[in-house]
């Protein structure tokens, strides 16, 4: 018995001060990254949450710590949740970042506002490691500015104990027998692909009349749907407390690695490949440095225990030959050719699209009762009268006390 | 009679339970052993031990305290300056001078957040350690000048007075004068300061940087996906923390009303 | 006098960070992306009239409990032993220590469907309820964060109150409901003024609490603000202009609220 509670506390100790296990990073030219050792650089790197390796777990890699103990340049790292957050944090300005991660609509909207930096790929030998399939993609056909960190399908996880039939469509997202147990995408894009892919149109088209009809079908999901979540989604899909919701493959393979009763479809009508990549935004004060830590995220090693990590496909090469078997045969991660085809990618809208889909989004999500939107101005005089009123009252009250 | 105080107890009872219902939950969760807010799994100490190797968490709770005591200090300084001045104003000008103050107080965080942001991208301030002290400075100096001005008020202005005709500089004299009597208020000011940084979220997050995360801010991000028990594992030391001060505050307190009663006794 | 001087840092200080800025989101609500003027900002806002009236409404109601629930615990505590008082003042301002984020993160844990409270009603067979993402949930998560802000200044003001004037309008044959509205009432509205004015405006602008417990439908005026500078639908222009008028709502509210009042209530209160 002594014995037994000697090893128990033994264990306790054991887990109480087990510093995580240095993995070191095996790179393909260590002295590449010495270049800027003992000079008290630092990066500012945003990114999704997350989305890279953070050596939470026994036995796996603090992505960043390695890269800071590699290379003597400091990561300050933060984190978004969607890609119009980012968007709009850049472009509120006084925000000084080093390197982003965008999704492929959103890489080609900042081209062409010109809020990205072209990168120098001779500080980034490591791309040859990116499969040739993810090079000059459409949202940057000469390859100038990103460099391709993960891709995925999007389709709605399901929880099996509280879905019966087969999920094959995004109709189920409007299925009235779900009603308040279906999570939506928090962000305009993703939403509004839902229900332009449901209503048979393309979500790249910008064409107002199928915005117009796609946010009325959001608003007739509105009451069916219990919250308008992002990375919330983890929490509570795995704690049951939704039945269905559209999300990121890879994602779905993390929650339902932590809760098999959820399972993964892609819906017939088809849905959205998308390619987030590695840039560099305008205003980069340390483009060098930031250039290394993009061609870290490329080596081999890096790029698999990031993989693994996330959960999401991977678009390089030489980290998918480490990748093992369960993971690579994985159909969530890596879908057939058959589904890939009916797959389209997001192409950055033009202005005026872009515009309505960001007002008619606010709309969405402001819509319940009809209200008379009088109301407000009315209540704002009515303030200022009662302010007058109360005021001369006091004032009369005043003189007729003084008079006795 | 008796009746009525039980019925007033049970009232207290049920809203401190309120009150405290999160916080226990909270304080609960920091010894699951599992990550999961789903299921309570068991018994652990391990979130404790892994805060301390949590940079993130670590990284952003110095910054808040740096923020804290920077911001409170500096607010404090102008702030009292301040309250000195006003006192000493007319009436018309204190009243304006008032009713500025107020303006931070009453105007809507969001909105002051909002608008210092626009300024700080307007001057092309870097957001940073920068902006979020200046920020917090900004709404903390109405707290330090109304807790300064009811002490200034309170003091006879003839004591001023008559320092400065035996020979006292103005400064002097507030030093040996003013300033000991209105320390108090000045104290609780900056306590009231510092407290208001610690926990600020809403205008830390429209002025924060890449650089200079604060605890809430971290926080914040943490709660869209999940929050790490190690953050319960902080909350619930700093809730120890804070309940021993204010305990030994009450207490050193309490014994001093003691000794003052026993000695007025004793007289 | 020269101690005038003395404030001039601040008046510096909260002209550059207060009045300027204010003026920026005025200037911002009435220029388009390009900068030049228009008025468009401003009347859009009209349509989100319902965002407006739904975050005054939650708000209201927020307050409104916040003062039923705050008055009669104000006033037993006003009432107790000096000792006792301040023990239980301390155990008022305690939670306020923990971060607000977190203490509404742990309000999700107990209103989910699968949360504590949940299944302890389901100990009994009943429920499960729906709790979170819905109006009241985001009233609880105002009432709860706000709370101290409505007791603290009622508290303040009724412990002002001498024991002995309650008294003497007994002893004058004031009944119980007498002793209320004639004299503890009419002493304590600058509490209530207050309190009201410290629960209603964070109330009506949080962005957060609607957010977490909300469900993110639900959204508040709060939200609309945060969406259009940081959030999913940039447009700093009409997020300027929204802010603009829910900063001139707020002030209207607050001076009819004072008008109540004319002492320097609010300042005593507060401390």
């Amino acid at each position: 018995m002594k014995k037994l509670t000697a090893a128990l506390l033994a264990a306790l100790l054991l887990l109480l001060f087990a510093v995580p296990a240095f993995a070191e990073i095996e790179v393909e030219d260590e002295s590449y990254y010495q270049k800027f050792k003992g000079q008290g650089i630092s990066i500012n790197v945003y990114n999704w949450g997350e989305y890279i390796s953070d050596g939470a777990e026994e036995g796996t890699i603090n992505v960043n710590k390695e890269f800071e103990d590699l290379t003597g340049i400091k990561v300050n790292y933060s984190t978004f949740a969607s890609n119009e957050e980012l968007y709009a944090k850049l472009k509120s300005g006084g925000a000084n970042y080093d390197i982003i991660i965008p999704s492929d609509y959103m890489i080609g909207r900042m081209i062409k506002e010109n809020m990205l930096e072209p990168l120098n790929f001779e500080n980034i030998p490591a791309f040859k490691n990116i499969s040739s399939q993810f090079v000059n993609p459409i949202y940057d056909p000469d390859n100038a500015y990103s460099v391709p960190y993960t891709w995925g399908t999007v389709g709605i996880i399901y929880n099996t104990t509280m879905v019966d039939g087969d999920v094959d469509s995004w109709d189920i997202l409007w299925d009235a027998r779900y009603m308040g147990d279906i999570l939506m995408f928090a962000n305009s894009r993703d939403a509004f692909a839902i229900a332009q892919k449901r209503l048979g149109y393309s979500f790249n088209t910008g064409n107002p009349d199928e915005l117009e009809k796609a946010a009325e079908s959001l608003k007739e999901q509105k009451p069916l749907v219990q919250a308008y979540v992002m990375d919330e989604i983890f929490d509570k899909m795995q704690a049951g407390e939704a039945a269905l919701a559209p999300y990121y493959a890879g994602d779905a393979i993390t929650m339902i690695a932590d809760n098999p009763d959820l399972a993964f479809a892609v819906p017939r009508e088809g849905t959205n490949r998308f390619v987030d990549a590695i840039c560099i935004p305008k205003g980069s004060q340390q483009q060098e440095a930031a250039e290394m830590y993009i061609n870290f995220l490329c080596e081999p090693e890096v790029g698999l225990a990031n993989c693994e990590y996330i959960g999401y496909s991977t678009p390089n090469d030489a980290a998918m030959e480490l990748l093992d078997d369960e993971m690579r045969n994985n159909p969530i991660a890596y879908p057939s050719e058959e589904v890939l085809q009916n797959t389209e990618t997001f192409l950055s809208l033009d202005d005026d699209a872009n515009k309505l889909m960001d007002k008619l989004w606010t709309d969405i999500m402001s819509t319940n009762e009809g209200t008379n939107q009088w109301l407000i101005p009315v209540f704002l005089v009515l303030c200022i009268v009662a302010s007058i009123t109360i005021n001369v009252v006091r004032r009369i009250r005043k003189k007729r006390d003084s008079m006795y | 009679m008796k009746k009525r105080k039980w019925l007033s107890n049970t009232y207290i009872g049920l809203i401190f339970a309120f009150l405290y219902l999160p916080i226990g939950v909270l304080i609960a969760y920091s010894f699951n052993e599992s990550k999961s807010r789903a299921v309570f799994t068991g018994f652990t100490f391990d979130w404790y031990a892994k805060l301390f190797h949590n940079d993130v968490i670590i990284q952003s709770l110095i910054n808040t305290l740096i923020i804290a005591v920077v911001s409170s200090i500096v607010a404090t300084i102008i702030g009292t300056a301040a309250a000195v001045g006003i006192n000493s104003m007319n009436k018309w000008m204190k009243s304006a001078m008032m009713n500025l103050t107020y303006l931070p107080i009453i105007n809507p965080e969001i909105v002051t957040g909002v608008s210092m942001m626009l300024l700080f991208v307007f001057l092309k301030l870097q957001f940073g350690f920068t902006t979020l002290i200046i920020a917090h400075i900004t709404f903390s100096l109405p707290y330090v000048i109304l807790n300064v001005l009811p002490k200034l008020r309170q003091m006879d202005k003839f004591v001023y007075e008559a320092a400065l005709d035996l020979g006292c500089t103005p400064l002097l004299a507030f030093r040996k004068v003013i300033f000991p009597e209105i320390l108090p208020g000045v104290i609780s000011g900056m306590l009231m300061a510092f407290t208001f940084s610690l926990d600020d979220f809403v205008i830390s997050y429209f002025t924060t940087g890449p650089t200079s995360q604060t605890l809430p801010v971290t926080i914040f991000s943490m709660t869209r996906r999940k929050v790490s028990p190690e953050i319960n594992a902080l909350s619930t030391i700093i809730f120890i923390v804070v309940l021993a001060t204010l305990l030994i505050v009450n207490f050193k307190d309490l014994r001093k009303q003691k000794k003052v009663q026993r000695s007025e006794v004793g007289v | 006098m020269k101690t005038k001087a003395a404030s001039l840092p601040y008046a510096v200080w909260t002209f550059i960070f207060i009045v300027v800025p204010l003026a920026m989101v005025a200037y911002f609500a009435f220029i388009d992306e390009a900068g030049h003027f228009t008025l468009e900002n401003v009347s859009s806002v009209g349509q989100y009239t319902p965002v407006l009236a739904r975050s005054i409404w939650l708000a209201a109601i927020a307050t409104v409990i916040c003062l039923v629930i705050a008055y009669p615990l104000s006033y037993l505590l006003s009432r107790m032993h000096v000792g006792r008082q301040k023990v239980f003042l301390m155990l008022v301002m305690l939670p306020m220590w923990m971060n607000f984020l977190l203490r509404t993160y742990a309000w999700m844990t107990l209103l989910e469907r699968n949360g504590l409270i949940n299944r302890f009603f389901a100990l009994f067979g009943l429920g499960p309820f729906e709790m979170i993402n819905t109006q009241g949930a985001v009233v609880l998560g105002m009432v709860y964060n706000y709370l101290p802000f409505m007791i603290l200044p009622l508290y303040s003001i009724m412990v002002k109150i001498d024991n002995r004037t309650i008294e003497a309008a007994q002893d004058l044959g004031a009944n119980s409901y007498h002793v209320f509205s004639k004299v503890v009432l009419p002493l304590s509205v600058p509490g209530i003024t207050t309190g009201i004015t410290m629960v209603f405006v964070p109330a009506v602008s949080t962005f957060i609490i609607s957010r977490m417990l909300g469900g993110g439908g639900n959204l508040l005026i709060g939200d609309l603000i945060d969406l259009q500078f940081l959030g999913n639908a940039y447009n700093p222009n009409l997020g300027a202009a929204i802010s603009l008028v829910l900063m001139v709502l707020i002030l209207l509210c607050m001076s009819i609220m004072n008008q109540f009042d004319n002492d320097e209530g609010m300042e005593g209160a507060l401390l």
